[in-house]
C-alpha cells in the first residue's frame, strides 16, 4: 500500500495537432489534442505531458490555447514542454493551466533558469527533460550516456547521470528521461540508462522512449526503477488503452491507480 | 458578494484550483484575490499554496493577508491545500519558520535517506503521484468518497499534528503520515483535490456545499 506508479501518455503537438515521430524525425498525424486528452483522462491516465514541437516560435501561442481548453475539462496534472527559454515562458504556461513545465535545451544553455523557475513557482512544477544517447567507450569497453539538446540534434558532452544529479540540486522536481536511441523504435526502454539515473537521484524519474508493448512498461518500473512511465504511440493508435496498461501492470505486482 | 475567495499571496499557480471550483460550482462567483477585504467578505475561503513555506509566509505578510486568513479560519468554511495545510501549523522545519499557529504541531521533511518501500527500494522525495487517503474520521467533506481513494500529491514536507482529534486522514509513504486535518470550520488537505480527477472534484463539491455547525 502506498504511492502508485504513474502512466503518462505523451502528446507531441505541432500546428494544433498531435503527431508522432520516429527517432525525433518523421511525423504522422494522431489527432486533436483536446479530444485525445479527454479520452486518456477517461481511461485513467495519471498525468498528461504535452511537448510542443512547433519549429517556429511564432506559432507558440497555439499550445497555450490548447492547454487552456484541456485544463477546463481534464483535472489531472498537465505538464507542458518545448521551447521554454526563460522564466516568463514558465509563467505563461502555468497561467494557461499547466501544472508543471518541462525544460530541456534551455537548462543546458542556462542551468540557472531551473533554479530561478523553481524559486519562483516551486520545485514541484519544474521538470527537467533529458534526451540521452548511449556512447560506447572503446578504451574501457563500457557505456555511458550523453545529453543531447535541440530536439536531439546537438551533442553537449554532458554525462546524463551527472547532469540529472546537478539538475536535482538546482531545484528540478522531477526528471523526464528519454533514450534517443530507443525513441520511436518500439523496442522497449533503455533500462540501464533509466536505472542508472533513477538510482543516482532522490527525485522521481519518468522513463521515456521506446515503448512498443505493455511488457515494456512493466520493465521500466521493475528493472528500470522508474517512478512513472511515459508512452505515446501504443495509446495514440488504439492498440492499448491506459486502463489495459494499468491492469497489466497490476498483474505484475505493480501498484497503480485503477 | 464573492462566494468563494482563493487567497493569492503571489506564490505559484492558482488557475488549476480556480478552474476546478468553477467546474463544480458553475453558478458561484469564484475569485483569485490578494485583497484582504475580498477575503473578509467571501462566504468561503480556499487557502492554497505551492513552493517553499518561508516564502509563502513572508508573501502573505507582505500583502497584509495574515489577519484576513486568520479570521476566515475562525469563522467560515475554510479549505487549506498543500502548503495551505502546512501554514496552519505552529512551525516548519523548512527554513525553521513560524506558521500561523491555528493548528498545533509542526511540519517535517520526509527523511529521504531512510525511506524504503515494502520491497526495499528507496523512495523518492518529493512524494509525487497518486496515493491512497485513509479516512480516520467521518466528515461531511468525505461524502461520496470511498475510503482509501487515491488523490494526487506533490510535497516534500508533511504535518505532524499534535492534536490527534484533528486528524481526519492518513496516507502511507514508508510510514503513515497525516494528509488531512479537520477542526470546526477548517478542513485542510496535503493532496491536490483540483488535480485528483473525479475524487478531487467530489471533495471540492462537498466543500462548496459544506455548512459547518
Amino acid at each position: 500500500m502506498g504511492l502508485a506508479k504513474r502512466i503518462i501518455p505523451c502528446l507531441d503537438v505541432t500546428n494544433g495537432r498531435v503527431v508522432k515521430g520516429v527517432n525525433f524525425i518523421k511525423l504522422r498525424d494522431a489527432g486533436d489534442p483536446v479530444e485525445i486528452s479527454r479520452r486518456y483522462d477517461e481511461q485513467g491516465a495519471d498525468e498528461l505531458t504535452f511537448l510542443d514541437i512547433t519549429a517556429s516560435s511564432d506559432d507558440r501561442d497555439l499550445i497555450l490555447h490548447i492547454i487552456e481548453e484541456v485544463a477546463t475539462q481534464v483535472f489531472i496534472p498537465l505538464t507542458v514542454g518545448g521551447g521554454v527559454r526563460q522564466v516568463a515562458d514558465v509563467r505563461r504556461l502555468l497561467n494557461a493551466g499547466a501544472d508543471k513545465v518541462s525544460i530541456n535545451t534551455a537548462a543546458v544553455l542556462n542551468p540557472q533558469l531551473v533554479a530561478d523557475a523553481a524559486a519562483c513557482y516551486g520545485e514541484q512544477c519544474i521538470v527537467v527533460a533529458i534526451d540521452a544517447r548511449q556512447v560506447h567507450d572503446t578504451s574501457t569497453n563500457s557505456v555511458h550516456w550523453e545529453v543531447f539538446t535541440h530536439g536531439g540534434r546537438r551533442a553537449t558532452g554532458l554525462d546524463a547521470v551527472e547532469w540529472a544529479k546537478k539538475m536535482a540540486l538546482f531545484g528540478a522536481g522531477e526528471i523526464l528521461l528519454t533514450s534517443m536511441d530507443k525513441d520511436g523504435t518500439r523496442d522497449g526502454f533503455n533500462l540501464s540508462l533509466i536505472r542508472a539515473v533513477s538510482e543516482a537521484i532522490d527525485i522521481p524519474v519518468i522513463a521515456s522512449g521506446g515503448v512498443g508493448n505493455l511488457d515494456h512498461l512493466v520493465e521500466g518500473i521493475l528493472q528500470g526503477q522508474a517512478d512513472a512511465v511515459l508512452a505515446a504511440s501504443i495509446f495514440h493508435y488504439g492498440e492499448y488503452t491506459v486502463r489495459q496498461a494499468k491492469e497489466y501492470m497490476t498483474q505484475h505486482g505493480i501498484e497503480v491507480r485503477l | 458578494m464573492t462566494d468563494i475567495a482563493i487567497v493569492d499571496y503571489g506564490m505559484g499557480n492558482l488557475h488549476s484550483v480556480s478552474k476546478a471550483l468553477e467546474h463544480v460550482a458553475p453558478n458561484a462567483s469564484v475569485v483569485i484575490t490578494s485583497d484582504p477585504a475580498v477575503v473578509r467578505k467571501a462566504a468561503r475561503v480556499v487557502f492554497p499554496g505551492q513552493g517553499a513555506m518561508p516564502n509563502c509566509i513572508r508573501e502573505l505578510d507582505v500583502r497584509g493577508l495574515r489577519s484576513a486568513v486568520m479570521e476566515a479560519a475562525a469563522n467560515k468554511p475554510f479549505l487549506g491545500i498543500c502548503i495551505g495545510l502546512q501554514m496552519l501549523f505552529e512551525m516548519s522545519e523548512e527554513g525553521n519558520v513560524s506558521g500561523l499557529g491555528i493548528m498545533s504541531g509542526k511540519v517535517t521533511r520526509f527523511p529521504a535517506l531512510t525511506m524504503k518501500d515494502d520491497s526495499g527500494r528507496k523512495l523518492k522525495v518529493p512524494h509525487m503521484g497518486w496515493n491512497q487517503v485513509h479516512q480516520a474520521t467521518e466528515h461531511p467533506m468525505w461524502a461520496d468518497i470511498a475510503n482509501d481513494t487515491r488523490f494526487y500529491f506533490v510535497h516534500s514536507y508533511f504535518v505532524e499534528a499534535a492534536n490527534l482529534e484533528a486528524i481526519t486522514a492518513y496516507s502511507y509513504y514508508s510510514f503513515p503520515f497525516v494528509c488531512a486535518v479537520a477542526k470546526d470550520n477548517i478542513f485542510a488537505v496535503q493532496f491536490h483535490p483540483e488535480k485528483s480527477q473525479a475524487a478531487g472534484l467530489t471533495l471540492l463539491n462537498n466543500f462548496v456545499h459544506w455548512e459547518p455547525n
